[in-house]
């Protein structure tokens, strides 16, 4: 799982996409604290073909990417 | 990259096009019914930590940014005290990004406004933020990274709506307390509480849709990410067909322009400071505003900064003067003083030491992947 908490824009993109470069992993769980990361997160996703699923837990979230 | 764009960032953009311009024609000075940089050198000045007597000024628009984000940021349970990434180096960035904006003599939001009223130097300027942006993006692919906040208490939180909050009561309980220009940009400005409104809608609204000039850039080139800069697209056409529709529109030239200079070296320097700098930070100055709103303390001690650059900028002689017409005829062409000059070079001095310093080794990095 990546943990993206508290890191500001765009460091939690740019994790993700460093993961989804290294690997092309089949799904992918990444944790945040904020709305914007959820946001940020999911469009870029999308883009790359993974469906997303958010999880709301105790004021943060967890995304679930898996590819479509 | 998704292709999808969040309505509300052209919503955003549109309305922050049509408020700077009701703004400047309630009073503002001419492009400029928003900008940050300025609007912060006036709150600097009114509470005389520079005594540049014709910016001096306490905005409105500057309360109600922060307290619109707030309060939107309540009511949507987005309101999260945090803090402690990095937040003396946040200062420090602040600072120079204010000093950048100076030179220019805007902040990138004034700089698309300039854009959208026909000012060739923003078009320069323009051109140094994406140079800036394009070396911050540089050192984040390196690792670059001001580490992470955590949560923090509520007065922590509350620091910057807390600030807005006693400056708002002062301005309109002892206004005597605060100094005000009598002539020049400070002394031009629109009714307060008409600029408090206006401030508040578009704070909520930049909360809302994540609006940020610098982030439009950098998510274009970095992810192929076209939602924010949509909303720098958007308010520079709003703008724009707004002038030429009110007939402020005199075709594009870098000549003469309202409260500008066509010093384009500094234009473009002053801006890649201020480009490579909010990357840095992960936001442009109104970004910073809007978080700071949000209980971001980091973005808070940011916007400190900011002020105190402004607050330098000025007491030192580094902002750039602009040109002037006189009535006789006569122009004198602005531009910078040396010792803008200089501030700006250690400015990049600077920037590169914290760029490079704040790189994360790759196994720490990897160890953030579990």
């Amino acid at each position: 799982m990546i943990d993206a908490r508290g890191l500001s824009c765009p460091m939690p993109v740019v994790m993700v996409q460093n993961e989804v470069k290294k690997s092309s992993p089949n799904e992918l769980k990444v944790q945040v604290d904020s709305m914007v990361c959820v946001e940020n997160i999911t469009r870029f996703a999308s883009s790359k073909k993974y469906d997303v699923v958010v999880e709301k837990k105790d004021g943060e979230f967890i995304l679930t990417l898996k590819k479509q | 990259m998704s292709k999808r764009i969040n309505l509300w960032v052209i919503i955003t953009g549109f309305v922050i096009g049509v408020a700077a311009l009701a703004l400047t024609a309630f009073g503002n000075p001419a492009n400029m019914g928003f900008c940050i940089a300025c609007f912060l050198r006036d709150i600097a000045g009114a509470t005389k930590l520079h005594s540049a007597s014709v910016v001096q000024y306490v905005r409105p628009e500057i309360i109600g940014l922060v307290l619109g984000s707030t309060i939107l940021a309540v009511i949507t349970g987005e309101f999260k005290p945090k803090a402690g990434s990095s937040p003396a180096t946040r200062f420090i960035i602040g600072a120079f990004v204010m000093i950048g904006a100076l030179v220019f003599l805007g902040c990138p939001l004034r700089m698309v406004i300039r854009m959208g009223g026909g000012d060739l130097n923003a078009f320069v300027g323009l051109g140094g933020f994406a140079l800036g942006i394009l070396i911050g993006i540089f050192f984040i692919k390196k690792g670059f990274t001001l580490k992470r906040n955590h949560p923090v208490t509520l007065t922590e939180g509350m620091a910057m709506p807390g600030l807005m909050i006693g400056l708002l009561v002062l301005l309109i309980a002892v206004p005597t307390v605060f100094a005000f220009s009598e002539e020049g940009p400070g002394s031009k400005h629109a009714p307060m509480l008409i600029s408090l409104a206006i401030a508040i809608v578009v704070g909520a609204l930049a909360q809302k849709s994540r609006i940020c000039m610098v982030g439009g850039m950098r998510d274009a080139i970095m992810f192929k990410d076209f939602n924010l800069i949509a909303g720098f697209g958007a308010i520079f056409v709003t703008v724009l067909l707004g002038n030429i529709i009110l007939g402020n529109f005199k075709g594009f030239s870098a000549y003469n322009q309202p409260i500008a200079h066509e010093s384009w070296l500094w234009n473009l320097l002053g801006m890649a400071l201020v480009g490579w700098g909010s990357v840095l930070l992960g936001g442009c100055p109104l970004r910073q505003l809007i978080l700071a709103g949000e209980g971001n303390g980091d973005s808070a001690v940011t916007v400190l900064g900011m002020i105190v650059g402004a607050a330098f900028a000025h007491n030192f002689g580094l902002a750039g003067a602009a040109s002037k017409l006189a009535e006789d005829g006569t122009y004198t062409a602005g531009g910078v003083a040396t010792a803008g000059k200089i501030a700006v070079g250690i400015g990049f001095a600077v920037l590169l030491l914290i760029s490079i310093v704040n790189i994360l080794k790759k196994k720490t990095k990897e160890a953030a992947v579990i």
